[in-house]
C-alpha cells in the first residue's frame, strides 16, 4: 500500500512528467502485452474446453449397451473421453478415477432429438423460409435448464430452430457439456440439421398472419417446391459462373461473364437437396407428411426426421418405406386441432411398422424425464424395454446422423454415460450421474441448490414465474415452444402484456 | 354361388359385429367377484389373495375368503392388484376439447366475479378426452372453471355416465377462487414493485367488498327466511345467491395460488374465516410454507411435478415438493395440473413424488384419499371398503410405474369397456393393411 502511495505520488507529481511518461509508456506495452496473452489463453482455453474429456473406470454396473444385450458386473472404461474397454474386472490404469456403479444401471447418455432448452432465439419468423439463419449463433451456453436436463440424463440435443416457416433456420446439435461455452458446448461431428415445418403454425404465422403463402397446407407445399427449384436454378448458375470467372481470370480472354451472388439462403437449400444437411420436420398430419415424403422423392433428398408427427402411425407402412423417420412425444395430443385425432400408441406403431422412432421433449421441463417418456411405450403399445430405451439412445442418434459417436456403449464411442439408481425404465430410479466425454458434469451426490452460472446478472428475483424468457402453461409445459419469439411480432409491451396474461389464464 | 353369397354374408356381419364392437361396447353392471388379488385398500392396510365383492354400485364386501356365491360374475385376478380409483381433484375435463381452439373450451366465462358459474352445465360427457383417463385407472375428477377472480364452481365427477347428471357427485363441489398475485408476473412485466402491490391491494379490496355483500346478502336473506311477515321481500341477485351456499360454509372454497408470497398471502386472508373449508390447489411453492399451511390446516392440491418455479432452486424441488409439505403434517392431494389430455398421467406424477421422499403409502393416499376427504366423500370414495362405491380398477403391477397395464376399470359399479380413441387408433393402425379373407 505504501508503495503504490508513492507510486501515485511520483506520477501526480510535476517534476516527474517524464518519467511519468515512460512509466505510461512501458505500462502500455504491459497492458496491450497482457491484453494479447488474456485474449490469447483464453482462447486456447476455448479450444482446450471444447474438447475437455476425462478417463474414468466404471465398475461392476448393469451396463444397458443398447446395441448389445445388457451386461451385468461390467466394467466401462473411458479414456481421454472415449469408451476403450468394456468387460469384467478391468484394472484402472494410472490416474483414472474409478466409479462405483454396483447395483446401479449404466446407460449410454439421453439423446433429445427436438429441443430449444438454451435457445436465445427461437424463430425468426419473418419470412416463409429462412435456411440462412443458425441457431449456432443463439446460444446460451449458462441457461440453468441444461443442468436440469443434466440431472435427467440428458447428454446431447438437438437445438431447434421454431416452427413458424416452412423452411426455418440451421439447428445446432450441442452435447450439454454446462459451464462450458456456446462453442464448448457443440457437438463436434455431428453434421448439420435444418428445421422445416408443417401445418397450422407456419399457415398462421405467414398465410394468416402476413396474407402470402402459406396459409393452407397446399401452399405449404408450394413454398417447398418454389424454393427447391430456385435452389437447384441458383447452384448451377453460381457453378458455371464461379468456372466462368476463374477461366476469364486465368486467361484473360473474351468478356467478363454476368456475375452471381452469393445467396446463403439458397446455398443451404441447395447443400439439402445434395444431401449434406439432414432435415427435421415439424409436422403432425398424415397427409401433410406422406407431402413432404414425395416432395423429397421429387428432389433426391433422403435421410429426414419428422418431428411430432403425431399422425405418423397412420402412414407408418409409407414411412418405412421411404426410410423415414419419426421423432414423436409419448402421449402428447389435444392441444391444438392438428393432433387431435392422434394417439400415445404413435411411437409403439411406427417401431412395429420398422420406423426409426425417437421420443422427443421439445420441452424444458419434459426433458428432465425422457427416461419416463419412454417407458410409457411400454403401457400404449407394448414396445420391448429395449425398443422404448432405443427411442432415447441410439434412434435421436441415427436421426441426428451421430450414431457413430452416441447412442450405445460400444468400444470406440463417446463417453457420454448416465447412472441410475435401478432400471432407467421405473419410475423409482434416480439419475445419479451424467458424464459427458468421460467427465462427470451432474453427480446427484455433489449437487448444489443453486447450479446458475449467471448468478451475478440473474440475482434471486422474485417473479411469479421466475423462468428466464418462456412461455408455460401452469403445467410447466412450453406453450408451443415451437412458436417462441413470435411475441416480437406484436409491438406494444401492452400487447405482449396481453397475450402473456392470456396464456396465464389459460393455466389456471 | 350360394356358398359364396353366404360366406360373404357372414363375413359382412362379422365386418359389423367388429365395427359394433368398438363403438358401442356396453359396460357391464351387477354382480362381480375380484378373487386373489392383492387388494390395496388404503385405508386398511394390504390383503393378500382378496376378494372384492361388487353389487351393482357398491362394494359389498372386502376380505381374504368368502364363499362366492354362483350368481356372481368372477374376474381372476391372481398376480393382479386392486386399488381404488385414481382420483385428480384439478382438471378442466368436460370443459375443454382442443387446447388452442376457443369454442370448445368452456372453462372460462367473461368476468372477475362469477360465483354462478357451474362447471357441471358445461361439462361434455362426450369428450374424447374422458375415456383416455378413465382406462389408465382414473375414476373421478374435480372440474374446475378458471378465468382469474371468482371463476365459478367446480364440479366432482364420475368419469363414466352419459349425462352431467349422472357423472356429478358433487355439481357445487367448491368455489374456485384464482388468488390475486402480489408478484410480478415475469421479465415482461415492467411494473414497478409499487405498482404491483397496488393492484394486488386493489384485488383483495374488490374480493373483500364482493365478499362483504355476499355475507350481508345471506344474512338478510336468512332474517327474512326466519321471519317474512310484514318485511319486504329482497330482490334476488344471482351472484349473491350462489355464495350464500359459500359463506354458509357448504361448499369448498378452491384458492389457486402457487407463489410463496401469494400463498402467505391467501392464508392470512383465510384466518378469519373460520367456517369455511379451504382448499389450496397448485401449491407449487407449498414447500416454502409446508409449517404454516400444516398449522393452517389446510388441505392442499398440487400440480408441482411439472413446474419448475425459481432458476436458483435445486433440480429436485418440483419433484419433492408434494413429499416435503407431507412431511410437515399437510394433508397433500396430487394432481397432474394437465387439465385435460393427460389428466391421465396422475399415477405417474405420484409415482415421482414417492420416489422424491413422498413414499409410495402417501403417494397413494395423495390421489385416492385425501382428495376423496377434502371434498367431503370419503363415505363413497377414496379406499377400497365395504358400503363405498363401487370405482376401481385392478392392475397388473404396480400403477406408478409406465411398465404396468391397467385391465378393468370399475366407475360407480359399472365395468367399463376399455376402448378410447387411443386404443381404437392403436388396434386400427398397428397393422394398417391388414384385411379379413
Amino acid at each position: 500500500m505504501e508503495r503504490f502511495m508513492n507510486f501515485k505520488q511520483n506520477i501526480l507529481s510535476d517534476t516527474m512528467f517524464e518519467r511519468k511518461s515512460i512509466y505510461w509508456n512501458r505500462l502500455k506495452t504491459v497492458i496491450g502485452l497482457f491484453s494479447f496473452m488474456v485474449v490469447f489463453v483464453s482462447g486456447q482455453f476455448d479450444k482446450a474446453a471444447a474438447q475437455e474429456t476425462d478417463s474414468v473406470l466404471i465398475e461392476n454396473g448393469t451396463v444397458i449397451t443398447i446395441t448389445g444385450e445388457n451386461l451385468e458386473n461390467t466394467d466401462v472404461l473411458i479414456q481421454d473421453g472415449i469408451i476403450t474397454e468394456i468387460g469384467d474386472n478391468i484394472d484402472a490404469p494410472r490416474g483414472v478415477n474409478r466409479i462405483d456403479a454396483s447395483g446401479k444401471y449404466v446407460m449410454p447418455g439421453i439423446i433429445d432429438a427436438h429441443s430449444h432448452l438454451n435457445g436465445v432465439n427461437i424463430n425468426e419468423a419473418t419470412a416463409p423460409a429462412t435456411p440462412q439463419v443458425t441457431m449456432k449463433e443463439s446460444i446460451d451456453p449458462n441457461e440453468v435448464r441444461i443442468y436440469a436436463a443434466l440431472a435427467g440424463g440428458v447428454t446431447t440435443i438437438n437445438l431447434m430452430h421454431g416452427s413458424a416457416n416452412v423452411i426455418g433456420g440451421r439447428n445446432a446439435t450441442l452435447k450439454l457439456r454446462y459451464g462450458q461455452d456456446q462453442k464448448g458446448l457443440m457437438f463436434e461431428d455431428a453434421p448439420q440439421t435444418i428445421k422445416f415445418a408443417l401445418g397450422e403454425n407456419p399457415m398462421r404465422v405467414h398465410g394468416e398472419g402476413s396474407g402470402i403463402h402459406p396459409s393452407t397446407r397446399m401452399g405449404v407445399e408450394m413454398v417447398i417446391r418454389e424454393y427447391f427449384d430456385a435452389a437447384i436454378d441458383y447452384r448451377r448458375n453460381r457453378t458455371e459462373y464461379l468456372a466462368a470467372k476463374e477461366e476469364y481470370d486465368r486467361t484473360g480472354e473474351g468478356v467478363p461473364p454476368i456475375p452471381v451472388a452469393k445467396n446463403l439462403r439458397l446455398e443451404v437449400l441447395a447443400d439439402i437437396i445434395e444431401g449434406d444437411i439432414l432435415v427435421h420436420c415439424h409436422s403432425y398430419r398424415s397427409d401433410e407428411i406422406l407431402m413432404l415424403a414425395r416432395v423429397f422423392e421429387d428432389y433426391g433428398v433422403e435421410n429426414y426426421t419428422f418431428q411430432h408427427a403425431n399422425e405418423a402411425f397412420k402412414v407408418a407402412p409409407e414411412l418405412a418405406e421411404y426410410g423415414a423417420h419419426a421423432s414423436v412425444f409419448s402421449d402428447w395430443w389435444a392441444y391444438k386441432f392438428e393432433v387431435y385425432y392422434s394417439t400415445a400408441y404413435n411411437a409403439s406403431i411406427l417401431n412395429e411398422n420398422g420406423v426409426v422412432t425417437s421420443i422427443n421433449s421439445d420441452s424444458d421441463e419434459l426433458i428432465r424425464h425422457l427416461n419416463h417418456e419412454a417407458a410409457k411405450t411400454i403401457r400404449y403399445g407394448n414396445s420391448s424395454e429395449s425398443d422404448a430405451l432405443k427411442m432415447i439412445t441410439i434412434n435421436p442418434a441415427i436421426q441426428l446422423g451421430i450414431d457413430e459417436h452416441v447412442g450405445s456403449i460400444e468400444e470406440g464411442k463417446h463417453g457420454d454415460i448416465s447412472i441410475w439408481s435401478g432400471h432407467p425404465l421405473s419410475i423409482y430410479s434416480v439419475n445419479e450421474m451424467t458424464l459427458i466425454d468421460g467427465k462427470v458434469y451432474f453427480d446427484r451426490e455433489n449437487d448444489a441448490d443453486d447450479m446458475r452460472l449467471d448468478r451475478a446478472i440473474n440475482a434471486t428475483e422474485d417473479y411469479e414465474d421466475t423462468r428466464s424468457v418462456e412461455i408455460h402453461n401452469s403445467d410447466g409445459r412450453d406453450t408451443d415452444a415451437c412458436m417462441q419469439d413470435l411475441f416480437m411480432l406484436f409491438d406494444s409491451q401492452e400487447n405482449r402484456q396481453a397475450l402473456q396474461q392470456e396464456f396465464h389464464n389459460h393455466t389456471k | 354361388m350360394k356358398k359364396a353369397v353366404l360366406v360373404t354374408i357372414t363375413f359382412l356381419c362379422m365386418g359389423v359385429q367388429i365395427l359394433f364392437a368398438q363403438i358401442t361396447e356396453k359396460p357391464e353392471f351387477g354382480k362381480f367377484a375380484i378373487t386373489n388379488a392383492t387388494i390395496h385398500t388404503v385405508t386398511n392396510g394390504t390383503i393378500e389373495g382378496g376378494i372384492v365383492l361388487i353389487e351393482d354400485h357398491t362394494i359389498t364386501m372386502v376380505g381374504e375368503n368368502v364363499k362366492i356365491p354362483t350368481d356372481y360374475q368372477v374376474i381372476d385376478a391372481s398376480g393382479k392388484h386392486v386399488y381404488p380409483g385414481f382420483f385428480d381433484a384439478n382438471t378442466r375435463l368436460g370443459l375443454e376439447e382442443v387446447g388452442s381452439i376457443d369454442l370448445t373450451q368452456d372453462f372460462n366465462e367473461v368476468g372477475d366475479f362469477n360465483p354462478h358459474m357451474m362447471a357441471f352445465t358445461a361439462v361434455n360427457p362426450n369428450s374424447v378426452a374422458i375415456p383416455v383417463t378413465r382406462v389408465n385407472g382414473i375414476t373421478n375428477v374435480v372440474s374446475i372453471p378458471s378465468s382469474g377472480g371468482i371463476a365459478g364452481k367446480a364440479a366432482l365427477l364420475d368419469l363414466w355416465g352419459y349425462t352431467p347428471d349422472d357423472m356429478a357427485m358433487e355439481r357445487s363441489a367448491g368455489l374456485h377462487i384464482e388468488w390475486p398475485s402480489a408478484l410480478k408476473g415475469g421479465f415482461w412485466d415492467d411494473r414497478s414493485d409499487e405498482e404491483v402491490q397496488k393492484e394486488y391491494e386493489e384485488e383483495l379490496k374488490e374480493l373483500n367488498e364482493f365478499w362483504k355483500e355476499a355475507v350481508f346478502y345471506n344474512e338478510m336473506w336468512r332474517q327474512y327466511d326466519l321471519d317474512p311477515e310484514g318485511r319486504k321481500q329482497p330482490d334476488k341477485n344471482i351472484k349473491m345467491e350462489a355464495m350464500r351456499e359459500v359463506v354458509n360454509g357448504e361448499v369448498p372454497v378452491i384458492i389457486s395460488v402457487n407463489h410463496e408470497k401469494n400463498i402467505k398471502n391467501a392464508l392470512e386472508w383465510t384466518n378469519d374465516k373460520e367456517e369455511i373449508h379451504f382448499i389450496f390447489t397448485g401449491v407449487n411453492e407449498g414447500w416454502r410454507v409446508a409449517e404454516e399451511l400444516a398449522e393452517a390446516e389446510i388441505p392442499v392440491v398440487t400440480t408441482s411435478l411439472y413446474n419448475i418455479t425459481r432458476d436458483y432452486d435445486n433440480y429436485q424441488r418440483p419433484y419433492q415438493n408434494a413429499g416435503l409439505m407431507a412431511e410437515a403434517g399437510v394433508k397433500v392431494m396430487i394432481s397432474t395440473g394437465e387439465g385435460v389430455e393427460n389428466v391421465r398421467n396422475v399415477g405417474f406424477h405420484a409415482g415421482y413424488a414417492a420416489t422424491y421422499g413422498m413414499g409410495k403409502e402417501e403417494a397413494l393416499k395423495a390421489v385416492t384419499i385425501h382428495p376423496a376427504e377434502a371434498f367431503g366423500v370419503a363415505d363413497e370414495l377414496g379406499s377400497i371398503e365395504e358400503g363405498k362405491k363401487a370405482n376401481l380398477f385392478i392392475a397388473d403391477g404396480d400403477p406408478f410405474e409406465a411398465l404396468t397395464k391397467i385391465e378393468h376399470v370399475f366407475i360407480n359399479g359399472y365395468k367399463i369397456p376399455m376402448t378410447s380413441r387411443h386404443d381404437q387408433l392403436f388396434e386400427q393402425f398397428l397393422d394398417r393393411d391388414a384385411v379379413n379373407r
